[in-house]
């Protein structure tokens, strides 16, 4: 399932409202590690079709931002049922993300 | 679980992603361990302009760039955090999770970290206003004020670079001489949102609960004491060696940095070091990368002889 790009305005019924489990990632498009996660969010979106990943841009979305309140990128969120089951910030390679992801 | 390899390389920026090249070209099925993203300092580099050939790139796309390079020859990325090394006739990586690497050759290319300032209020804050990495995190401080803390190119550079988010950088400096390059100095005196603060050294971090709402900085010839109140602290006061887990082995320096011969080979047999975690004088991409072309030939050629 491809990578989904959401603004505020669609992230109750994208992430919160998901019948499948999110993994969600605020980035900004200026962060190192973001890009570096990006491609493995990409590849993890091209692999499989049991969760949705969704990536927020911080700087297109501050309000957002500011309610999750995120202050490093790349920050992380494994959510269920729109509950927050596990979180990280920084840079994580595809075999622990879709570990976490098979934990929820 | 235990993976065996004929060389580990610890540590994924460019002097590791370098070795890996060389290494794998030459037919030695290599692993690269890397704790963070790879890329190491590139990823928190703004912008190259001194790796020959590309007047100007940022430095993240140089890491991906090279990232993808040092894997497309068939060297393994792993990851993992590295605690302990045991020297024998093969060396053993041991990782925080309870992974052991195997390999008759280990390169270590761990590179620095940021020091702390070690002041109160300064741990319980990191990610709450304290930053060591401005590229990384400068922009959560649009319009507001900020301090670098440090007198030397990376302080002063940064510095320059807050001031496209923050109304107001103070950068504070223990001297009133700079470390850093005139050309860099000129830059942040001639910037109308920088003030620099000399002799004055930081005392404690204030904070709301949430997050850093001021500074307390001392200024000791005067016995005077001052609070700025910057919601963003971004020490650069210099950086450490990454080479905790190499304690138990006489292959450091009294500073923690590495001791390696003309090949990038320590004491001990077939354990190197590469790049910024060496002893050296100079602490560039481009010296890093050489440290690591080196050190993989050199174990490239005792593997095939031995």
């Amino acid at each position: 399932m491809a990578v989904l790009h959401i603004n505020q305005d669609e992230f109750q019924k994208e992430v919160m409202e998901s019948s499948k489990p999110v993994l969600l990632d605020f980035f900004a498009t200026w962060c190192g590690p973001c890009k570096m996660l990006g491609k493995v969010l990409e590849e993890l979106g091209d692999e499989q079709d049991d969760f949705k990943i969704v990536k927020v841009d911080i700087d297109q979305n501050r309000d957002l931002t500011r309610e999750w309140n995120i202050s490093t990128v790349p920050s992380v969120f494994m959510i269920k049922d729109g509950e927050v089951k596990d979180s990280a910030v920084g840079f994580l390679p595809k075999a622990v993300l879709t570990q976490k992801m098979q934990n929820l | 679980m235990k993976k065996e390899y004929d060389f580990i390389i610890i540590g994924a920026g460019p002097a590791g992603m370098t070795a890996a090249i060389y290494a794998s070209r030459a037919g030695l099925h290599t692993a690269m361990i890397e704790s963070g993203a790879p890329g190491g300092k590139l990823l928190k580099t703004n912008e190259i302009s001194n790796w020959p050939g590309i007047q100007k790139e940022p430095g993240t796309q140089l890491a991906m760039d090279m990232f993808e390079h040092s894997t497309s020859f068939g060297a393994v990325y792993e990851y993992g955090r590295v605690k302990e090394i045991i020297d024998g006739e093969k060396k053993q990586v041991i990782c925080e999770d309870g992974t052991i690497f195997e390999a008759p050759a280990v390169l270590v290319a761990t590179g620095t970290r940021e020091r702390l300032l070690n002041i109160p209020g300064e741990k319980e804050n990191i990610g709450r206003g304290i930053s060591y990495c401005a590229v990384c995190d400068g922009a959560f401080f649009r319009g507001q004020k900020v301090a670098v803390i440090g007198g030397g190119n990376s302080a002063l550079e940064e510095a320059v670079y807050l001031t496209q988010f923050a109304e107001k950088v103070y950068i504070i400096m223990r001297r009133d001489v700079f470390r850093a390059d005139k050309i860099v100095v000129d830059e942040a005196k001639k910037n109308p949102k920088i003030q620099i603060i000399q002799k004055a050294v930081p005392a404690e971090i204030l904070d709301d609960g949430q997050h850093v709402s001021g500074l307390r900085i001392s200024y000791p010839e005067d016995k005077r004491e001052e609070i700025l109140p910057v919601s963003g602290i971004f020490p650069y006061i210099g950086a450490d060696p990454v080479t905790d887990f190499l304690k138990n082995m006489d292959v450091l320096d009294s500073h923690g940095y590495m001791k390696v011969n003309n090949s990038m080979e320590t004491s001990v047999s077939l354990l190197y070091g590469a790049g910024d975690v060496c002893s050296k004088v100079l602490r560039q991409v481009v010296t890093a990368v050489n440290d690591g072309a080196v050190a993989a030939q050199d174990v490239f050629h005792k593997l095939k002889l031995s």
